[in-house]
C-alpha cells in the first residue's frame, strides 16, 4: 500500500529530482517496443514498456496521476535490462531515469513499510552487501550445507519441496562453494610470466569472490597470460547495483566512493570486471556522482578505466593465441549490461569463434534478457521464469551442448533454464573465463601429448 | 468514465482481462507519437475477434461513448490521442498473418499486424511488399491503412493505398462492410475500399485486409551523393526524374540530420557536407547498374562533391535503416522535436527546400530537413523546447508559413503522416470549403453520431491546438 501522504511525497520528489529532459527527450516513437522483455511476455501491454514507463514517470513529474500501486507494480516489473538504450534514436538514458524513480518510490515508502520487508532488505542491502566477510559466511554456509552432507538429506527427503519451485531448482544449479578458508586467502599482486603488457586492477566483486571464486581464478589466469600484471586491492567494495537499482541510491553512492579510494592511486590501464552486472554500474559511476563537486572528476576517471575481460583480451590479441577444445556447439547469451551499457558484445563472440573444435552458433534473440535481472528471479520470479522459458527455447534451437554467459546472475539463470528443460548432464552453462581457461588447458595438453 | 453497467458488458465481450480502466492502464495510452498532445481515455479494452469489435461498436454507438483504434501508437499527428475521452480499442490480439497467396500474390492480414514482420513473412516467399514507412518495425498495418502511410520507397512504387485490394471493417452502426477483392479489375459502384484507405479510424473499424504483393526485384544497389550546396543538391532531384529514371528511393538528409544520425548508427555518415542524396535503385541488374551510374553522373553535373556506392549489401541496408532513424536521433539534439511532412511537386523540391531554409532563419528556429525529395514529401523538423513559450509561438508561425508555401507551389499540408488532430486546423488551405463539406457529407452519413475517432480531420477552430488537457 502507498498511503495519500505518501504519494504526495513520491510526486513532490518525482517533480524535483528526475531529470526533466530526459523526460522530454523520449519523443515516444516507439522504436523501443519490441525490444523489451516485459512488453513481449506481457502480451504487448503499453504500460510494462519503456515508452509507458517513461510516460508514466512523466505523468507524476506533471502531476496527472499519482503513484498508485499499479504505478509501482510496473516499475517493479521492469528487468532493468537496458534493451530499450540500446535501440534508442533519441538516446533516452533510461536506466537513470528508472534508477531515480525506483529510489524516489523506495525512499519515500521506507518510513512505513512492515517490519519482515524492512528487516529482509536491512539484511540484503546493509548488513550483506555492504560487508564482504558477511557475504563469505553466508556463501560458506552454503558451502557446508553442500559438503556436510545435508544437501543429500534435503534432496533425499524432500524437504525441498517446501521451497518456492524456483528457489528449490535454483538451489540445485549452485555451483560448488570453496571453503571459508580459500575463501579468505586471495592474492593482492600478480606478475605475468613474460612481459608486462598492461598493468590492470581487478574488480572482483563480491559474488564473483565467493560463490564463484573460480572463475575469479580464471580470470586472472588469463589475464596473466594476456601479458597483465594485477593489482587486486583489497579495500574494495561491493559495487552497488544491486542498491542502485533496488532503490538505495544513497549506499549506492557510498559504495562507489569506497571503491573509487579504493583504485584510484594504483595507476593502472584499467580496471577489470568478469561479471557484466557490476561491470554497467562501475563504468557509471560517473553519472552517479556527477552532482557531487569532490567526486564528479574522480568518478568520471574511475569509470574511464573499467574494461570487461572479454574486451582486454581482444585487445591483447588472445584470440590470436591456439585455443582448443573437445568438438562441440557452442552459443552465447549476452549478459544484458554488458551488452547494453558497456557495449561489449562482439569481443566475447570473437573469443569463442577462435576456439579450435568450437562451432559457434548465434542464439536467436541472445541479446534478450534471461531473465535474471540481480534478484529479479526471486522477487519477480513469475514473469522470469517466462522470459526464461522463451530464452530456453531459442537455446534448445541451436543444439548448443555449451551455454557461455558473462555475469554469475545470467550463469546461474542458464543453469536454472537447463534444470527446467530437464537437460541437466547433456547441456553445460559455463561463463566465458572459465570456458577460455578450459580451451588454454586444453590446448596445452594436446601440445604435450604430441611431444 | 465508462458507466458501470456498460462496463460490466465490455468486459463480458472481451473478458476482464482485456479491459483496463485502471489510471496507469489508461495513462499508457493517452499518447502517440505526435509531442504537444496527451489525453485520458476512459477505458482501453483489446477485442480478440471482429465479433467482440462488432459488439463494441453497437454498445459504443448506442450509448455515443468515442472509440480511437490504435495500433503501436506511432502516429505523429496526433490521430490516436483520445482527445474526447472514450475507448482506445487495441489490436494486439487481432495479428495474424491469415493467408499468403502465391497464386493472386496477395497477402490477408488481421489489422494488428507488425509492418515489418508482414514484409518478412512475405519475402520468405520471395514476394515483396513496398511500402516502408520508417516505423514499420512497430507499426501495425491496420495503423499504416488508417494513416495511409508512406515511405522510402513511394516514389516508384507508390504508397500503402496502393497496396490494399479489399478491406473488411466494422461500421459505426454495427454492421460488417467487405470492400474489394482479389481482383486486379473492379469497378462495382464507388471504390470504398480507397476512401477507408487513409480514413484515420474515422469512418469504421478495419478487421481485415488484403493487400497486394510484387515480385521481389533481383538486385539492389544504393549510393550516397554528398554536397556542400543544398540547392545544389535539390536540383540534382528534379534532374534525375526529368532524365526519366525513377529510383525506388531518393531520400534528402541535411547536415543536422546527419550528425544527428551519425550520433546514433555510427555508420560513417558523412557529417562534414551539408546535405546528401540517399538513392537506391533496385530491378534487373543491368538496369540497376545503368541506373546508378547515370544517376552517380547527374549528382557530379550537379556539384556533387562525391558520390559513394555502398560497399556490401550489408552496408546498404545499414544506409536505410539509419535513414529511418532520422526523426527520433533529431530528437536526441533537443526536447521537443515537431515534425511536419508537407509535400510539393517534386519538380518544386528545391525552391520549397530553399523556403523552408528562408523561414527557419526568419524566425530564429533550429529546422532540419530531411524526406522522400524524390516524391517531394519533405520532413522539415524543428528543434524546440516546449517549456520556452516565445520559441513555441514561433514553431506556430513557421509551420504555418511552410503550409503556405507548400500549398503555393501546388502541395499539400501532409504527405503521409495524416492530419488527425495536428494538422486539422490547416486542411481547409488545401480542400477549400467545399472540400471540406464533402467530407463531413461523407463522415455524418457512414458515423451519423460521431463516435469513431472523434475530433480528427476537421478542426473545431481554425487556430492550432497545443495543449490538450
Amino acid at each position: 500500500m502507498i498511503t495519500a501522504e505518501q504519494q504526495k511525497e513520491i510526486q513532490k520528489k518525482f517533480k524535483e529530482r528526475m531529470d526533466q529532459d530526459q523526460l522530454l527527450n523520449c519523443m515516444r516513437c516507439g522504436f523501443c517496443l519490441p525490444s523489451c522483455p516485459t512488453y513481449i511476455e506481457s502480451g504487448f501491454k503499453e504500460s510494462h514498456s519503456p515508452r509507458g514507463r517513461i510516460a508514466l514517470m512523466k505523468a507524476m513529474v506533471d502531476g496527472i496521476i499519482e503513484p498508485d500501486e499499479d504505478v509501482e507494480r510496473t516499475l517493479n516489473l521492469c528487468l532493468g535490462c537496458r534493451a530499450c538504450e540500446s535501440v534508442c534514436p533519441s538516446g533516452v538514458n533510461y536506466g537513470h531515469l528508472l534508477e531515480e524513480a525506483r529510489d524516489i518510490i523506495q525512499q519515500s515508502k521506507k518510513k512505513k513499510q512492515s517490519l519482515p520487508v524492512k528487516v529482509l532488505r536491512k539484511a540484503v542491502f546493509e548488513e550483506l552487501f555492504l560487508h564482504q566477510n558477511r557475504m563469505r559466511f553466508l556463501t560458506g554456509l552454503i558451502g557446508f550445507y553442500q559438503r556436510s552432507g545435508l544437501q543429500k538429506v534435503a534432496h533425499a527427503t524432500g524437504a525441498l519441496k517446501l521451497l518456492p519451485k524456483n528457489l528449490a531448482s535454483m538451489e540445485k544449479v549452485l555451483p560448488k562453494i570453496p571453503t571459508m578458508k580459500e575463501m579468505k586467502h586471495r592474492p593482492s599482486h600478480l606478475m605475468p610470466k613474460k612481459d608486462v603488457k598492461k598493468r590492470v586492477a581487478f574488480f572482483t566483486g563480491c559474488l564473483m569472490d565467493t560463490m564463484f571464486m573460480k572463475t575469479n581464478d580464471a580470470t586472472m589466469k588469463l589475464l596473466k597470460m594476456a601479458g597483465c600484471e594485477i593489482v587486486i586491492p583489497q579495500n574494495q567494495e561491493c559495487c552497488g547495483a544491486l542498491h542502485g537499482h533496488g532503490g538505495e541510491k544513497e549506499m549506492a553512492k557510498d559504495l562507489a566512493k569506497r571503491n573509487i579510494r579504493a583504485f584510484e592511486d594504483l595507476n593502472v590501464d584499467y580496471i577489470i570486471t568478469n561479471a557484466g552486472g557490476c561491470g554497467a554500474y562501475l563504468i557509471d559511476y560517473g553519472n552517479l556522482l556527477k552532482d557531487d563537486p569532490e567526486w564528479a572528476e574522480r568518478a568520471a576517471e574511475f569509470s574511464s578505466k573499467v574494461k570487461d575481460i572479454s574486451a582486454v583480451l581482444v585487445e591483447l590479441g588472445f584470440h590470436k593465441r591456439k585455443l582448443s577444445l573437445p568438438e562441440q556447439v557452442v552459443t552465447y547469451q549476452d549478459s544484458c549490461h554488458l551488452r547494453n551499457v558497456m557495449k561489449t558484445f562482439s569481443e566475447p563472440r570473437l573469443l569463442l569463434k577462435s576456439i579450435e573444435n568450437v562451432e559457434y552458433r548465434e542464439m536467436k534473440e541472445a541479446d534478450h534478457c534471461c531473465g535474471s535481472a540481480g534478484i529479479y528471479n526471486i522477487v519477480e520470479s513469475e514473469m522470469s521464469m517466462q522470459i526464461l522459458d522463451h530464452k530456453m527455447e531459442n537455446a534448445k534451437a541451436t543444439h548448443a551442448e555449451t551455454i557461455v554467459t558473462a555475469n554469475p546472475g545470467c550463469l546461474l539463470q542458464m543453469k536454472l533454464g537447463i534444470e527446467r528443460l530437464g537437460l541437466s548432464g547433456k547441456v553445460r552453462a559455463v561463463h566465458i573465463a572459465d570456458l577460455l581457461l578450459e580451451a588454454v588447458e586444453a590446448e596445452a595438453e594436446a601440445a604435450a601429448v604430441i611431444k | 468514465m465508462i458507466q458501470a453497467d456498460i462496463k460490466e458488458k465490455l468486459q463480458q465481450i472481451v473478458g476482464p482481462e482485456n479491459y483496463d480502466d485502471s489510471k496507469a492502464g489508461r495513462l499508457v495510452y493517452s499518447y502517440d507519437a505526435s509531442p504537444q498532445f496527451q489525453s485520458m481515455p476512459d477505458a482501453v479494452v483489446a477485442p480478440r475477434n471482429k465479433e467482440e469489435v462488432q459488439k463494441i461498436v453497437k454498445i459504443c454507438n448506442k450509448h455515443r461513448i468515442p472509440i480511437v483504434p490504435r495500433g503501436s501508437g506511432s502516429n505523429l499527428c496526433a490521430g490516436t490521442c483520445p482527445i474526447e475521452g472514450g475507448i482506445v480499442l487495441l489490436f494486439k490480439h487481432m495479428n495474424k498473418i491469415l493467408e499468403i497467396d502465391e497464386e493472386n500474390l496477395t497477402v490477408t492480414v488481421q489489422p494488428g499486424v507488425i509492418t515489418l514482420d508482414m514484409i518478412k513473412a512475405v519475402e520468405e516467399k520471395g514476394l515483396f511488399y513496398p511500402p516502408d514507412p520508417s516505423s514499420m518495425k512497430i507499426s501495425t498495418i491496420g495503423g499504416n491503412i488508417n494513416e495511409n502511410s508512406g515511405g522510402l520507397r513511394g516514389l516508384k512504387y507508390g504508397v500503402t493505398r496502393d497496396y490494399v485490394l479489399a478491406l473488411e471493417a466494422v461500421l459505426a452502426n454495427g454492421e460488417i462492410i467487405r470492400t474489394g477483392g482479389k481482383l486486379a479489375k473492379d469497378v462495382a459502384g464507388y471504390d470504398l475500399t480507397r476512401l477507408l484507405v487513409g480514413s484515420e479510424g474515422t469512418l469504421a473499424i478495419l478487421t481485415e485486409a488484403t493487400l497486394k504483393l510484387v515480385p521481389m526485384p533481383e538486385t539492389k544497389k544504393t549510393m550516397l551523393a554528398l554536397y556542400q550546396d543544398i540547392e545544389a543538391c535539390a536540383q540534382t532531384v528534379s534532374n534525375i526524374i526529368a532524365s526519366r529514371i525513377i529510383p525506388a528511393t531518393l531520400e534528402f538528409l541535411d547536415q543536422p540530420t546527419l550528425q544527428a544520425v551519425e550520433a546514433f548508427a555510427h555508420i560513417g555518415l558523412p557529417t562534414n557536407v551539408k546535405a546528401v542524396l540517399l538513392i537506391e535503385q533496385d530491378g534487373p541488374e543491368e538496369v540497376v547498374e545503368r541506373d546508378i551510374e547515370k544517376m552517380a553522373e547527374i549528382c557530379r553535373a550537379e556539384k556533387a562533391v562525391d558520390v559513394q556506392v555502398a560497399k556490401s549489401p550489408e552496408h546498404a541496408e545499414a544506409l536505410m535503416t539509419a535513414r529511418r532513424t532520422a526523426l527520433s536521433a533529431l530528437a536526441r539534439l533537443k526536447p521537443t522535436t515537431i515534425l511536419e511532412d508537407a509535400t510539393v511537386p517534386r519538380s518544386e523540391i528545391a525552391k520549397m527546400v530553399v523556403a523552408i531554409n528562408g523561414i527557419a532563419e526568419k524566425y530564429g528556429l533550429n529546422i532540419g530537413t530531411f524526406g522522400h525529395a524524390g516524391d517531394g514529401n519533405l520532413h522539415p523538423t524543428c528543434l524546440a523546447d516546449i517549456r520556452d513559450k516565445d520559441e513555441m509561438e514561433r514553431v506556430e508561425k513557421a509551420f504555418a508559413e511552410i503550409f503556405q508555401k507548400a500549398i503555393e507551389l501546388g502541395g499539400t499540408i501532409t504527405g503521409e503522416h495524416g492530419v488527425g488532430v495536428a494538422k486539422a486546423p490547416y486542411l481547409e488551405w488545401k480542400l477549400g470549403h467545399t472540400g471540406i463539406e464533402v467530407m463531413k457529407a461523407i463522415k455524418n452519413a457512414l458515423d451519423p453520431n460521431h463516435i469513431l475517432n472523434p475530433g480528427k480531420v476537421f478542426a473545431k477552430e481554425t487556430n492550432r491546438v497545443v495543449m490538450m488537457k
